[in-house]
């Protein structure tokens, strides 16, 4: 199954480094999507193992990556191992397309795998995302790989890891809703607006990662496969499509996500999750949509109409 | 027309050569009240803990009568199961509140996560058992949103009788529940005890080397020494004719105190 | 067999392991039958047994060797045999005890200290307490009394709070040990009211009177309990 590394062309001389590009832009000297072929098949079988058991966590042999952690080593190794040459990637960062990170992968993995890029959402075969879901709906086929900080949801109730593996095991989760008693007797309300947990498929319980509560219910029965990968803490889950995904609540305190009450400057929704944007030392804020796909083509469409 | 609730037969427990168990029996009935007494080191606590399924004797056999009347035994119950039982029909209150309450969560917090634990989903419901459990152990319910380790240890203590019951258990062991208390918040706790332990017709398994809290509490008495029960019997009976050598001296050396 | 309650062989002695394993023998071969409607005192010297024997009969001591017949739910339960949940069954339904001592109970309010053999039948606690208070009031226990525990009460007002909780739930036995010994004049009368009243209604009193006065007006007859040597 091992790809050929694909040698280097044209004239480069030799004992210089092959960071030529190859035929399909892509540069020699590594192997397909940067992994190894052996380190991509660990990776898929985890991924295999992930979707079998919706949300729950499978360890890895996490490598180390050329980026620091806390900057997708999990979602980049995720992608790593199941794009293809005739994928179409997308890389968000808390939605945005045009920020470093977002930027810094998505060149990665045109330089390491060859792979088309694109900004669009509904255009994206492979979707990398740091801190949110898309706004625009995404469809059976698409592939959602998610980077993810912490995996354990309990990490901040039960320090001890054999404890947490335990409670899983035994879908033992009341001290979780004992956390949102907590913050419902503080608060009034339930105070988490991001990382808000899930009940997967009934089962497991999981961290969706950063996304703020508003996208939680994005996840509930998607037609995308939804991955997740752990670089630092060397764990992947994952949600198949159309599997439920259901916020913790209480009866009389539902799963309520929260958005900014107001309306993009640039594109007037009034739907979509809102970035707030201090724009002077005097107080100016505005908000503005943080899906700068959604948003430029809402914007793209008034004008059109216009 | 009812059996027993939890019977134990030739538990024995040995570390390395010390006999933690020695052939032991008991059973203990609805609404009873047993107390097993003796000196430290005399196997009490183990005792406790094998019957409680917390640790695993080396012989013997432990049964456990579910509400429906089907009868389990204890050691070979899946982890899973043996959870649901300590959080539903079962309850553990230990001697050191900090073992049983979790210090970081709220009073109202810590009643109510055996609620939640048994599927109680509604916040309003679970806060006013929660206030409703705070008064029956006599905590004044503006402290619901208090952390633990703001209370006195007899608050504690209090606060985890209210957490442990809350669930209405059937069968609730008390490892020294008054250790560790001033002498008059000893007397106000096991007085809230023996008030809570009849108005619910629990079954309670008390272990003690207090004699005065046993002959309060227990209907029934178990004198341990060496991992032998030595005698056992009506609670005043035994301290009143004690039959053992063992018994004489331990009922001799608590009068004279 | 009209008997309500009855010994056969009753023997009952002390080893005290922590005097050296000495043997003091107190009663042997006691055969006691006391009948519905029937109070039996216990007579003898001072330090003849007449208390081990009551305490026998309650099972506060084990019998050593006899012995202890009670008609208990239609049934004959050998006290000296049973185990300890018939034991507290047999105390719950059957047989009662009026000891010289109130053991107080903290914090435990006189009324509910009363009341408690009853609701431990499962009368319902408003009834229970009714007759409680009922009772204690006809023992000249002041009603403002009642709501307090009786730990600061005079040793009167304890043995009268004893006696009510003894008296309340009419057992079928019942064994008075020096019911009146800290009563006055008036509230001894009281009590000997209350025994005509259980004799009346079938109960098998056994008591130890030393106010001769009380015993010869509440007593059918007396049961000689007899020294016994400590050689013998």
């Amino acid at each position: 199954m091992t790809a050929p590394i694909r040698s280097a062309q044209g004239g480069a001389p030799a004992g210089v480094e092959h960071r030529n590009r190859g035929p399909a832009g892509q540069i020699s000297g590594y192997n397909v999507g940067y992994l190894d072929e052996n380190t991509k098949r660990m990776i898929r079988r985890a991924l295999l193992k992930a979707v079998a058991i919706p949300g729950h966590q499978v360890p890895f042999g996490s490598r180390e990556m050329p980026l620091p952690y806390g900057w997708g080593t999990g979602g980049i190794q995720v992608t790593a191992a199941v794009i293809g040459p005739g994928d179409t990637l997308k890389v968000i960062d808390q939605g945005a397309d045009d920020t470093t990170n977002a930027v810094s992968i998505r060149r990665f993995f045109a330089k390491v795998a060859g792979v088309a890029t694109t900004e669009r959402t509904a255009a994206a075969s492979i979707i990398q995302t740091r801190h949110r879901i898309p706004e625009t709906p995404l469809r059976e086929g698409q592939v959602l790989v998610y980077q993810v900080p912490m995996p354990e949801p309990l990490f901040r109730l039960e320090p001890r890891v054999a404890e947490t593996k335990r409670m899983h095991a035994l879908a033992d989760y009341s001290l979780m809703h004992v956390k949102l008693y907590e913050d419902i007797a503080r608060h009034g309300h339930i105070a988490t607006s991001y990382n808000y947990p899930v009940m997967v498929g009934g089962r497991y319980l999981m961290s969706p990662s950063p996304i703020p509560s508003f996208d939680n219910p994005k996840m509930h029965r998607m037609p995308a496969l939804q991955l997740f990968g752990a670089g630092r803490e060397k764990r992947i889950y994952a949600v198949p499509p159309y599997t439920d995904v259901r916020s913790l609540d209480f009866e009389d305190h539902p799963f309520e996500p929260i958005r900014a009450d107001a309306a993009c400057a640039l594109c007037g929704s009034r739907e979509s999750y809102l970035d707030e944007v201090v724009t002077d030392d005097a107080g100016g804020r505005m908000f503005v949509c943080s899906d700068t796909d959604y948003c430029t083509t809402r914007q793209a469409g008034r004008e059109a109409a216009e | 027309m009812s059996a027993a609730l939890l019977e134990a037969t030739g538990l024995s427990l040995r570390y390395g050569p010390v006999a933690a168990l020695d052939d032991v029996a008991l059973s203990i009935w609805p609404g009873e009240v047993v107390a097993i007494v003796g000196e430290s080191g005399s196997g009490k606590t183990t005792l406790l803990r094998v019957l409680s399924g917390l640790l695993r004797p080396d012989a013997g056999e432990v049964l456990y009568r579910d509400p429906a009347g089907a009868a389990h035994a204890v050691q070979a119950m899946p982890e899973a199961a043996m959870r649901r039982l300590h959080r539903t029909d079962w309850g553990f209150v230990h001697q050191n509140p900090r073992d049983g309450l979790r210090l970081g969560v709220s009073a109202g917090g810590n009643i109510g996560e055996r609620l939640m634990a048994t599927g109680a989903r509604h916040y309003g419901a679970i806060r006013a058992e929660a206030v409703e459990w705070l008064q029956r152990v006599e905590i004044d319910p503006a402290r619901i949103d208090g952390l633990p380790r703001t209370f006195s240890g007899g608050m504690q203590q209090r606060l985890q009788i209210a957490r442990t019951l809350v669930t209405h258990p059937r069968l609730v062991f008390m490892d020294e529940p008054t250790g560790g208390l001033d002498v008059s918040v000893q007397a106000r706790l096991l007085d809230l005890i023996r008030a809570l332990v009849a108005d619910l017709g629990l079954a309670v398994l008390l272990v003690t080397h207090d004699i005065a809290a046993a002959r309060l509490l227990a209907h029934r008495m178990l004198v341990m020494r060496q991992g032998r029960v030595v005698e056992e019997g009506l609670t005043d009976r035994v301290l009143d004719d004690p039959q053992h050598e063992y018994t004489q001296l331990l009922v001799a050396s608590v009068l004279a105190a | 067999m009209n008997w309500a309650l009855r010994t056969e062989g009753l023997g009952k002695g002390f080893t005290l392991h922590l005097q050296g394993g000495t043997h003091i023998p107190v009663l042997r071969g006691v055969e006691l039958e006391v009948r519905p409607g029937e109070c039996v005192a216990l007579a003898g010297a001072s330090g003849a047994g007449k208390s081990t024997l009551m305490r026998c009969l309650y099972g506060n001591y084990g019998a050593g060797e006899g012995r202890i017949l009670l008609r208990h739910r239609h049934a004959v339960v050998d006290l000296a045999a049973a185990d300890a949940r018939l034991v507290r069954e047999v105390r719950r339904d059957t047989l009662g005890y009026v000891s010289q001592f109130l053991r107080v109970i903290p914090r435990v309010p006189t009324l509910d200290i009363v009341a408690e053999p009853l609701a431990a039948r499962g009368l319902p606690q408003e009834p229970a307490r009714a007759r409680a208070a009922a009772l204690l009031a006809r023992l000249n226990l002041p009603a403002r009394l009642h709501g307090l525990p009786p730990a600061t009460f005079s040793g009167g007002e304890q043995q009268r709070v004893n006696l009510a909780r003894g008296f309340a739930p009419h057992y079928p036995v019942l064994l008075l040990d020096e019911p009146t010994a800290s009563l006055d004049a008036g509230n001894r009368a009281v009590v000997i009211g209350l025994i005509e009243e259980a004799k009346r209604s079938g109960a098998a009193i056994i008591g130890i009177f030393h106010d001769t006065e009380v015993r010869d007006q509440v007593a059918d007859r007396l049961f000689e309990v007899t020294p016994m040597q400590a050689a013998a």
